[in-house]
């Protein structure tokens, strides 16, 4: 590195731009911390102090109450079952669609491709009545079960696409030599293949579960006993109604963020891992 | 990494080879059956007896009276039908078009300035903070900015008001003439982080390589953003465009929560009104129709993309 570059690098208007991205990250996050704060609050310090003030004291009743009157364990373990189940049937789907079209080259693969990028477009909307009226027939209506089949075929159109691309470019000379090594195609997928793109299949995977667990529309429309909801149906059915006071408000909005971020926080090892991988590959 | 797993094979099976065999193709086909079988159920099957139903007059109950292509010319004559579509434009800006332009700015100089000035934790560390709303679930993001923007108790004109700007507080999700633009402007809060992971992944195949060359000939951080980064991660930019552009078309979750398509129209989506009339008007039939507009709509608009980004690659 010359001395040039280096008091380029390090010139003062990197401070400058450091502040500003700071900032802007401050902001993106305000509404976080603004939730939090006046979910710990009582409603008589949030009528006087305003939204901004630190708790006067910590006040865990708002949360306690909304927790048990949406009885929010429940919930949290409906939202687990079925986003869990979604992403692993679904990554394994993918990966199967994957290593037919990116690797095996299928004849007309470039229509199949198609077939799932349209499928996994398709608005829900357009499938929601028809799949409401089978799953009544089929006696799956209002069950989880429903939800776990409808979103593993959804999540996976959209793994297929994006994980043929990635196969496709998988270097061919690895697979030769398994292949001269004797290894067979189910074990040359399972061996080589997937072991190779774990990067981008435990991606997927977290990006299948997140996605799961964000779902409103369909789970909406299939989950309705208060039993089998998820937590975002239970939340944004109880918003809609809204009868809860602000400290209330803001206790059900600070549980809905809770576990989301901390998937974020368990999963965001493993996306940078997959990204740092990719990189030394 | 990649030259361990084959060199790890035991020797032994190699013999058991029958030699480089010519690779018989149609065996993988075995491979996309299972899909096959779920993609009928759960996708083809249900998508065509919503276009079957959209020629039809139907409560959900009882047999649907075929009525020809009246749900159609009803529509095209409906000004909510027309209104929701409008607003779909507007919100393709606020979820792809603007995420995408600020992402490619946010993921350039985290990678490429604060990535190599303050090192890699400070460029993670911010992409986390930009990230964050994006792991809400978006019926979530509606509960948190539903009570930020509550007229009576939200946060956000209590502070208003705190700092002295009584004047700008406002009915934010309640006035017609402001609504569809806060339900904007909370949907690119929304989207952001989503670009600027994506990118950011695209950046490191990047080969360093090209960055060294350009700095080295004196070329600055723009010219370098137009010329490296942007061609170079051209795939993940269509990826994300075709993604966000399709989420907008469909959005759903936040119009629910926040406004519920009102106040009047002023923030109906086709989404919402497809559900109106599946679920709370029973007009199935109408409901079918609106939906199967939307989705040639979304089909037309994925065409398109690919079409350019098949383009783009030769």
């Amino acid at each position: 590195m010359t001395t040039v570059q280096t008091s380029r690098r390090y010139g003062p208007g990197r401070w400058a731009v450091l502040a500003a991205l700071v900032v802007f990250a401050v902001v993106m996050l305000a509404p976080f911390a603004i939730v939090s704060l006046n979910a710990i609050k009582t409603p008589a310090d949030y009528s006087t102090n305003g939204p901004l003030s630190l708790p006067s004291e910590l006040y865990l009743q708002g949360i306690i109450d909304f927790w048990n009157r949406v009885d929010f364990g429940r919930k949290l373990l409906n939202s687990l079952i079925t986003s869990g189940a979604v992403a692993v049937l679904a990554v394994i789907l993918s990966v199967l669609n994957a290593y037919a079209l990116g690797i095996g080259r299928v004849k007309g693969r470039l229509w199949i491709l198609v077939v799932f990028l349209v499928a996994n477009t398709m608005p829900q909307e357009a499938l929601a009545y028809p799949l409401y009226y089978l799953s009544k027939e089929a006696g799956l209506y209002d069950t989880q079960l429903a939800v776990i089949i409808i979103f593993t075929a959804i999540q996976a159109a959209f793994g297929t696409y994006l994980l043929s691309s990635v196969l496709g470019a998988f270097p061919r000379e690895i697979l030769e030599a398994a292949e001269i090594d004797g290894a067979g195609r189910w074990r040359a997928l399972w061996r080589i293949v997937v072991p190779i793109s774990r990067p981008t299949i435990s991606v997927l995977l977290i990006f299948f579960f997140i996605w799961t667990w964000n779902e409103f529309f369909l789970p909406l429309i299939f989950l309705i006993s208060n039993d089998n909801q998820t937590v975002p149906v239970a939340l944004g059915v109880l918003q809609g109604q809204r009868m809860m006071d602000a400290t209330m408000s803001s206790a059900s909005a600070l549980l809905g963020i809770v576990p989301a971020v901390a998937f974020f926080l368990i999963f965001q090892r493993t996306l940078t891992r997959g990204v740092t991988v990719g990189a030394i590959k | 990494m990649a030259v361990q797993a084959p060199a790890a094979r035991p020797a032994a099976t190699r013999e058991a080879g029958p030699g480089r065999a010519a690779p018989r193709r149609g065996g993988y086909w075995l491979y996309l059956l299972p899909s096959a079988v779920l993609f009928l159920a759960v996708i083809v099957v249900p998508f065509a007896m919503n276009v079957g139903a959209s020629f039809t007059r139907w409560t959900g109950v009882g047999t649907p009276r075929w009525t020809g292509l009246d749900n159609y010319t009803r529509l095209f004559a409906d000004e909510t039908f027309w209104a929701s579509f409008r607003h779909n434009v507007l919100l393709i800006v606020a979820m792809a078009i603007v995420p995408t332009i600020i992402g490619l700015v946010l993921a350039a100089a985290l990678f490429d300035y604060i990535g190599k000035r303050f090192g890699a934790r400070t460029a993670s560390a911010l992409r986390a903070a930009y990230y964050l709303p994006q792991v809400l679930p978006v019926a979530v993001a509606g509960v948190v900015w539903g009570w930020m923007l509550h007229p009576s108790y939200g946060a956000l004109n209590q502070v208003l008001q705190a700092v002295g700007l009584d004047g700008l507080a406002r009915n934010w999700l309640g006035d017609p003439d402001l609504a569809l633009a806060t339900v904007m402007a909370i949907m690119v809060w929304f989207q952001l982080g989503y670009p600027v992971v994506i990118f950011m992944a695209g950046l490191q195949r990047v080969d360093p390589a090209l960055y060294e060359a350009a700095e080295i000939d004196g070329a600055s951080w723009w010219r370098r953003f137009w010329h490296i980064t942007v061609p170079q991660i051209r795939q993940e930019i269509f990826v994300v465009l075709l993604t966000c552009t399709i989420a907008a078309l469909k959005v759903f979750g936040p119009i629910f929560v926040l406004t519920g398509g009102g106040p009047g129209r002023a923030t109906m989506v086709p989404s919402y009104f497809s559900y109106v009339n599946f679920f709370e008007k029973a007009n199935v039939g109408y409901g079918s129709a609106i939906a199967t507009v939307l989705a040639i709509i979304i089909v037309i608009v994925t065409a398109f993309f690919l079409k350019f980004q098949d383009r783009g690659e030769r």
